[in-house]
């Protein structure tokens, strides 16, 4: 078991290796770099300034040397300035990645708990009007433009019922206030996570179900409920707690989206600002600890996996 | 509806017979696959739906015509005006006509989600091939590879990708600028992503067809690799294929709404129905309708394909007729 966590560690240590290299190759093929900024913002810099720049901060280096560089720096504990905010990039993300995993946390484990009683209820009356009714529902979910069902929540509880605040985060601390700030973009995000697992935990009951082991236990007098807690829920639970986590990084896509459209002050919303603002070294660690989170999410589901499943053994 | 196909309807030669009985027998499977999918209310009326949204889309250069607009004029002086006799839904914040840039929104939006959900089955198609039917190191290479980009988060590192200046890459400039560079961008962005679930599909069917009697019969008649992939084992796996491409038409016409609305995808003055909504937040006071239009149509249609594609998967799925819930 633990040899088994430390390799798929390791893994995922490697994968993050080889993603900062290619987000490093990456952000460097955006339009613009620091020195043409520097100069645009400044008109007594001449190009040879430019050129001297360069050389003087490596921008003249091969890719992969300037890659070193930086790795070793990051790996020291310099992750650079953000242009944006004037502050060390660390400063600027840790307060927001905090905001965030509030913001993905709060919606995930509402989804869930929406979600996955909902799924169940409509595998177990597969083809019933209450099954139609629920799919329905769940198709909706997963159909709607993220963006436009932002728009939709702002327009029914911000301008016509002017019960919420629009966006934005909440001013001075004050914890009803930040709490009021934080309902629609919860609720946009639950709504956008609910459809998914709805139809996950559908699909994985209705495939339980159609095990012998279930009519063996129906067959030997163990009463429906009996069936479904001893034999189908513990079974269902198995794949659906996979796809869960390989949906982590989509979880991730939609809160980029809801912070952005609430103003929300979380990850998703920063590193979509960094791209556009051309402020490199912010969007590279943004990135980079985005890629982190969700290889973390899934090392989690991996082992809770073997917990859940005492026929796969992590070994 | 008939049955069909279970009895010959006219005398034939022997030989005719057999020729006749061997296209039968390819011919049953599909012909109660249509059968199954019509008993699926949802999914016939969604195929209807999107039939029409596709008409529609394609009708616009008629449109202008009949009501006597250019869908690329602004006109200041009718900007967010209401519904009138020469423009049915109104005009846009730039007074164009809605109905007109709805319509031409639809084909980029429609052609954007056909093409790259294509381009993804084509590249999930060849990896799952190569990976269920060589195995081994390759098959253990490729599926971790494609592990690791459904795990990743997509959608910052599209924007990323989005933002790339092509120049940067040393593509030539005839390139960069050519007036459809967004639409193929974001068609290759797409499909750089999608390929994933194909991929796994066609590498499970492969896998139990390489073991099957005829693939095992062309290897040992010295049949190369590539011929039993592309002659023995995919024509069998087509209709899964099928299945998840049409599946993903709806998740991937939402991903370039997304990257379109961000300001990443189809650049104005081309319209899609992602990009028509990118100034949404402050129409919602004045113009809502320029709000409620473009998004109802993106959600409509992404539902529809959806409906289509689960439609196509029960009719698969042989068992999905027999299933009954433990309470139904």
């Amino acid at each position: 078991m633990l040899n088994y966590v430390l390799r798929r560690f390791a893994e995922s240590f490697l994968v993050l290796v080889i993603m900062s290299f290619v987000i490093y190759g990456l952000i460097g093929l955006m339009p613009g770099d620091p020195i043409d900024l520097m100069i645009s913002a400044d008109p007594n810099l001449t190009p040879e300034d430019g050129a001297r720049l360069r050389a003087l901060h490596g921008l003249d280096q091969p890719l992969f040397e300037r890659y070193l560089r930086w790795l070793g720096a990051a790996l020291g504990g310099d992750f650079g300035y953000s242009r944006l905010h004037n502050q060390p990039v660390m400063e600027v993300l840790l307060p927001r990645l905090w905001n965030s995993v509030l913001l993905m946390g709060l919606s995930f484990f509402l989804a869930l708990i929406i979600a996955l009683p909902a799924g169940v209820i409509a595998g177990l009356y597969a083809r019933s009007p209450l099954d139609h009714g629920i799919n329905l529902l769940a198709f909706a979910g997963i159909s709607v433009p993220p963006f436009w069902l932002a728009i939709l929540l702002i327009m029914l509880f911000a301008v016509n019922l002017g019960w919420l605040p629009a966006g934005g985060m909440g001013s001075g601390g004050d914890f009803w206030e930040s709490l009021r700030h934080l309902v629609l973009p919860v609720l946009a995000l639950t709504l956008l996570t609910a459809g998914g697992i709805i139809r996950f935990a559908r699909a994985a009951t209705m495939e339980a179900l159609r095990q012998d082991y279930v009519r063996t236990a129906r067959a030997k007098g163990l009463s429906r409920t009996g069936v479904v807690w001893r034999h189908v829920l513990r079974n269902a639970m198995i794949p659906v707690v996979t796809i869960l986590a390989l949906n982590f990084g989509a979880l991730f896509s939609g809160a980029l989206i809801t912070e952005t459209m609430f103003g929300y002050l979380g990850m998703g919303k920063t590193i979509y600002d960094s791209i556009l603002g051309n402020d490199f070294n912010l969007a590279l660690i943004g990135l980079l600890l985005a890629t982190l989170t969700t290889l973390l999410a899934n090392l989690v589901a991996d082992v809770a996996y073997g917990w859940l499943d005492p026929r796969i053994s992590l070994s | 509806m008939s049955a069909g196909g279970t009895s010959p309807r006219r005398t034939q030669t022997p030989a005719g017979e057999l020729a006749a009985a061997a296209t039968r027998a390819l011919a049953i499977p599909r012909r109660v696959l249509w059968r199954r999918f019509l008993q699926h209310g949802l999914a016939v009326f969604s195929l209807g739906l999107l039939l029409m949204l596709i008409l529609i889309s394609f009708s616009a250069p008629l449109i202008e015509s009949y009501l006597g607009v250019d869908g690329d004029q602004v006109n200041l002086f009718a900007i967010k005006a209401p519904p009138s006799e020469a423009h049915p839904l109104g005009t846009d914040d730039l007074g164009r006509d809605l109905l007109v840039r709805l319509a031409y929104g639809g084909q980029v939006s429609l052609l954007v989600g056909l093409a790259a959900a294509l381009c993804s089955a084509a590249i999930g198609t060849v990896i799952g091939l190569i990976s269920g039917y060589y195995g081994g190191r390759i098959d253990a290479l490729l599926m971790r590879f494609a592990d690791g980009v459904i795990a990743l988060p997509l959608l910052p590192l599209l924007i990323v990708l989005a933002a790339i200046d092509l120049q940067k890459l040393g593509l030539p400039a005839a390139i960069t600028s050519s007036p459809d560079i967004n639409l193929y961008r974001i068609v290759f962005l797409i499909s750089i992503v999608g390929w994933t679930t194909v991929a796994r599909l066609v590498r499970g069917a492969t896998l139990s067809m390489r073991a099957r009697e005829f693939v095992r019969a062309a290897e040992a008649l010295g049949a190369s690799p590539i011929r039993i992939m592309v002659i023995h084992i995919l024509p069998n796996v087509v209709s899964p294929i099928i299945v998840a491409t049409t599946l993903s038409i709806g998740s991937i016409i939402l991903l370039e709404s997304v990257l379109s609305f961000l300001g990443l995808g189809i650049q104005p003055p081309t319209a899609s129905w992602g990009n028509m909504l990118t100034n949404a937040l402050e129409l919602i006071w004045d113009a809502p309708a320029l709000v409620y239009y473009p998004g109802a149509l993106i959600f409509i249609t992404v539902i529809a394909f959806n409906f289509l594609g689960d439609g196509l998967q029960d009719a698969l799925d042989p068992r999905s007729t027999k299933d009954s819930g433990l309470f139904s």
